[in-house]
Parts: structure tokens; sequence; C-alpha cells
């Protein structure tokens, strides 16, 4: 904090040294939440092996090697070999790289469409606000993986339209959370004062309104990356998802069933390897929810802060507690 | 709450009707129609020709898609009738009579089994917050959760065949022939289909009891000196669970198509199998049944959980 000594020479001004937003939500997760830590661990591993995939695949994962098919780990293989003599390794690698693709460009396009859907329904109100919530319903009633699956028999099978398909059917059902949080937030004043001195609503919904929903989009974004990877999984296990030439780890599960009995272990790498990235990608995005979600603040006794922290908070007050009378 | 009961109500032929018509249509776009099927099952058996348009007509295939919608819904108004099956002929509502049962006593187990582990588990956790027991059972939640249920189903019915030599039953049994044989067969598909939905619960359980125990309701009951059993589950427990009784209502469509997986996995006759063999074989009269009745279901279950939380929640009934 500031002081000013009039009597000597004019003290150095400290600047109030503010972490940023996204610096202090690192801070405290690290500090207070070792499971989101360990969750945030797992997101790093997962996503350095996406995107350095080229770099650290001992063999490409198209690589056939014909004689050494269906192998077992060995020091060449280092998970064996699948059914045409690809090495299991590079292809779960590369399927790192799919899932990630697929869940980050699914899940932030199904941000952007409940944010289109909801917000401007919400914003809107009245009328339109009726019917967009109508047809929003409608699409609720349908269960989405029966939709995914009969969208699915209709179009081309290819990673661009996999995004695409799960991020407007997903966007469409976050579309309600995000309605409900505009208009909580709409009730402000500081939204009819702007309004009131001129602004559109297009700057309104850009500058006030969504900056204010971030919690909400954040965790929004954070929970459903898993929600995505695991319905991408789903689809292609079926046969309804990605080509068989894209290694996708629920391609690669589908491909294994032929071989399961003799070789089991081509569906039990991916499936782990699904289990654990989704895992810790929940992790982090539960206790992001922990720390942003503003009602789980608050309250007093034994249900909320812990005593450490009470005494904590007891010492920082005690030196500016004003005693009156 | 009388008057929002009746909105309610008026909305839901509306819904339904706009359901069917969705996904009426939505089959139609599908590429490759019956007939195509047909050419290139008699072109791999050795050749012949067939007079596409007469299996049109026979198909009732060949009239616009509205006329076809029309004569479909009236079908189901009029005679109380899907159809007929577009490959096998034989009438679709004895099929699904014979199969909606197994689907629903599977949704059926796997919610309420998934209830009974998540609710306790979700209190304890909430009770007893950043504890070691909390930190485990949050993980074993968010593991649930991760879990791809195919890729559950599919290991749980591939290992313990290959360590022990353990298939699973090759006929299904009946409920009524053997209960004890029928739930002995499908308790394990219905916890691997209830597992995401059992961990999603668990964690929503913990989060509103969290909210609800800083409640100063709550802090009232604790400091007149009340147990701690009797804060949780008289006062606490009720108040928390009604945004749970709503989500896990929420649930029951992910259920649905849950089952489909599950019961390929499991190799259980249900409807989940019949719709992906449709989907396969551009059945469209089976693929619209189908649709049409998951939609029903979900539809009225969105309208059962809106009342019943009309109806539990007292703050409501006094608006």
């Amino acid at each position: 904090m500031t002081t000013k000594n009039s009597s000597a020479a004019p003290a150095k001004r400290v600047e109030d040294k503010r972490p940023g937003f996204f610096m202090d939500l690192l801070r405290r997760l690290i500090l207070e939440k070792p499971l989101g830590t360990f969750g945030l661990g797992v997101i790093i591993i997962f996503f350095a092996a996406g995107i350095f995939s080229k770099f650290i695949m001992p063999f490409g994962y198209q690589q056939i090697h014909l004689l050494e098919r269906l192998q077992g780990p060995s020091a060449k293989y280092l998970l064996g070999t699948d059914e045409l003599g690809r090495d299991e390794l590079s292809r779960l690698i590369y399927g790192a790289r799919i899932s990630m693709e697929v869940g980050l460009g699914a899940t932030f396009l199904n941000v952007l469409v409940s944010i289109l859907i909801g917000a401007t329904s919400g914003f809107l109100g009245g009328k339109t606000d009726m019917i967009v919530q109508r047809f929003v319903d409608v699409w609720m009633s349908i269960p989405g993986f029966v939709i995914l699956l009969t969208v699915m028999t209709i179009l081309p099978r290819n990673l661009i339209v996999m995004i695409l398909v799960l991020g407007i059917t997903g966007g469409i059902g976050g579309a309600r959370l995000v309605r409900s949080a505009v208009i909580a937030i709409k009730s402000n004043i500081y939204i009819s004062a702007s309004d009131a001195i001129g602004c559109s609503p297009m700057r309104i919904l850009l500058v006030h309104i969504i900056p204010n929903i971030m919690p909400t989009l954040i965790i929004m974004f954070t929970l459903g990356i898993g929600g995505n990877i695991l319905a991408e999984a789903g689809l292609s296990f079926l046969g309804f998802g990605l080509p068989p030439g894209i290694p996708s780890w629920g391609v690669l599960i589908n491909s294994s069933q032929a071989y399961l009995q003799t070789d089991p272990q081509l569906a039990l790498w991916p499936g782990l390897a699904l289990s654990l990235s989704v895992y810790g990608i929940n992790m982090f995005g539960d206790s992001i929810r922990d720390l942003l979600d503003p009602r789980l603040r608050g309250g007093v006794g034994r249900y909320s802060l812990s005593d450490k922290k009470l005494n904590q908070l007891k010492q920082s007050l005690a030196g500016k507690v004003v005693k009156t009378n | 709450m009388g008057a929002y009961a009746i909105r309610r109500l008026l909305w839901i032929p509306v819904t339904v009707i706009l359901t069917t018509m969705i996904v009426f249509l939505l089959v139609r776009f599908i590429p490759g129609n019956i007939v195509d099927i047909i050419e290139a099952q008699m072109a791999a058996n050795g050749g012949g020709t067939i007079d596409r348009a007469a299996i049109m007509h026979l198909l009732g295939l060949d009239v616009p898609v509205y006329v076809q919608y029309a004569r479909w819904v009236s079908g189901i108004v009029v005679h109380g009738s899907f159809g007929t099956s577009l490959r096998s002929s034989q009438p679709i509502t004895p099929m699904l009579l014979q199969r909606i049962p197994l689907t629903f006593e599977l949704g059926f187990m796997a919610l309420i089994i998934g209830l009974l582990i998540a609710i306790p588990v979700g209190v304890y956790s909430a009770i007893r917050q950043d504890t070691v027991t909390d930190y485990i059972l949050r993980s074993i939640s968010i593991l649930l959760i991760s879990v791809p249920s195919f890729w559950l189903g599919t290991m749980i019915v591939l290992y313990p065949s290959i360590w022990w030599h353990w298939a699973p039953p090759m006929e299904f049994i009946p409920f009524f022939t053997n209960p004890l044989g029928n739930l002995g067969m499908m308790i394990i598909p219905a916890l691997v289909l209830g597992s995401q939905s059992t961990g999603s619960t668990m964690r929503m359980t913990r989060t509103m009891m969290l909210e609800t125990l800083r409640q100063d309701y709550i802090r009232t009951a604790w400091s007149k000196g009340l147990s701690e059993r009797v804060v949780v589950i008289r006062h606490a427990m009720k108040n928390a669970l009604i945004p749970v009784v709503t989500l896990v209502g929420g649930q029951i469509p992910s259920l649905v198509g849950g089952a489909v997986i599950i019961e390929q996995i499991f190799n259980l006759p249900g409807m989940g199998r019949l719709m992906i063999d449709a989907l396969n074989g551009r059945d469209y009269p089976i693929i619209s049944a189908i649709n049409l009745i998951m939609a029903t279901v979900v539809i009225a279950n969105n309208l059962f959980i809106d009342l019943t939380y009309g109806w539990l929640d007292p703050r409501i009934h006094y608006q």
C-alpha cells in the first residue's frame, strides 16, 4: 500500500502490484487444489504429445511393417504392433493429436454457438427469446447421441465435419446456461447506463456482458473438452465417427475388435489413454470451477473456511480494526 | 402452479409434432436407399434385375415426403401401428413391444443403482470436505465420468474371458422366466451404463450439499446444538437434493443413448441394437419409430421433472 511521509523526502511509491486474472487463477490452483494441479500436469503432457507428435513418434503412424504384425511390446515397438504391422505407440501419440484437435476445436465452437444463441436470446428477451428457447427445448428432447448417429450417417466422414457436428450440436445445449448467465447480468445498472449513453447493443454484448460471464464460459469450456473427446471416441467406436484411416483413439478401439481374443492390448492402450487424458482434463476443470464459482465461497462456521484460513484472516484484520468508543 | 402446469402441458403436443417432423426428415437425407442396398446384394449374389419402380411403390417410397409423413402419422394415430419394416416386411409394433422392456429395464437398473451409490457418497464427500476421503471419492467420481463406457464394457467382457475363460451368456433370459438369472445378466451392463451418470450425480450432490450447508438456516440449526446427523439429513439433504432430482432427470436422455452402445457390447436384444441395424440398413420406418419413442420418453421425462420440481420446492408453490 502507498505511504506518504511528508516530513522526509517523498518515499518511493510502490505501485499496487495486482496479478492478472489468469496468473492469479493459476497461483490459487497450485496452492489450493492438488488434484487440479495434477490434472494440469496431465493436460500438459497430453498437449505436448499432440503438438510435438511428429517429433516424438518413433515411426510414421501409417507405416506398415507387414512382416511384424500383431506383435506384443518389444524393444523396437514399445507397445507392439497392430494388425497391419503399424507401431501402436506412434498411432497412440498421433491419436492424442487428433483428440486434442477435436476436443479443442469442437469445444471452442460449442462456446461460440452457445454465446450466439444464448446471449442474443437472453439479451433480446421477449418473443425472440421465447421462440428460440422452444427450439432449444425440442432439440434437447432428442437424445444427443441419437442425433449424432443420425447426422453422421448422412455426412462425409472427416475431421472437419466431426468438429463442426460436435461443435454445433453441443453448442445448442449450452445455450441455456449462457442465457441464464446473461439474464443474471442484464439486470445490473451498468448495463442500462451503457444503453442510456448510447452504446449499441452489439457493443454492450461484447464489451460489458460477455466479459462478465467469463467464469461461466471458462467452466463450460474446460468441462466440455472431455465430453467432446469421449463423444468422438464413442462415435468412432460404433463406426459412425472418423474413418479408419485416421487413428483417433476411438477408431483404434474399433479396429481392435476383430483381434480381441488374441491381442487384447490393442484395445487396452487407446482406452487407457482416453481415460487418463479425459480424467486429467476433468480434474482440472473441476478445480477451476471450484475456484471460479462464486456460490461456493463464503459462509461461516464449520463447513467453510478451514481453521488455518480463519486465523490468517483474523491476523490480517487485527491491525486494521479501528475501535470506536 | 396450476397455470404453469397447464401452459407446460399445452406445449407438449407442439414439441412432439416438431420432433416427429425433424426425425422423419433427417432420416431421408441419408444417402443411399433400401433399393440401392437390395440391388447391391443381388449383384453380390450373382446378378438378376429388379423392377425399381415396383419395389419403390410396394414400399411406399415413390410418393413425396409429406405424403409419406402423413401416412406414417395417420398410421400411428388411427391404427396404433408403426408400419412395417422395409427389410423384413414384418410389422414394427410387435418388434418394438418385444424389445422396449429390455432397454427400459437396463436404463431403470442403471438409474437406481447409480442413485443408491451416488447420493450417500456425494453427501459424505460434502460434509467431510477437503479431507483425504473427500479427495479419494472425488477422484473416483471424476474417474467414472472420464472412462468411456463402451471401453469399460469391452474390457469387462474381454479380460475375464481371457483370464478365467468366462463368457457372457449367449441366450437372453427374460425376466419372467427367471428373475434372478435375468438380474444376474443385466447387472453388469447396468453398472457399466450407469457409470458415467453415477459419477456425475456424485459430483452434483456434493456441490449442492456444499452450497446448502453454507446457508443461514444451517448455521441456525448448528448453533441450536443439533447433532451433525440431524442437521445434514433432516435439514440440508432434503433441500440440496431438489436440483439433483432435476439434473438426474436430465441424464435420462444420455442413458437412452448409452444403452445403444451397451446393448451392442453385451449382446442384449434391446431397442438400441435394432436402431443400429436399422440405420445401417436404411430401414426408415424403424428408425423413425425408435426416434419417436426415444423423443417421447425424453419429453415425458422432462415434463415429469418440471412438475415434480414445482411440487418438491415449496418456494415455487406460493408464486
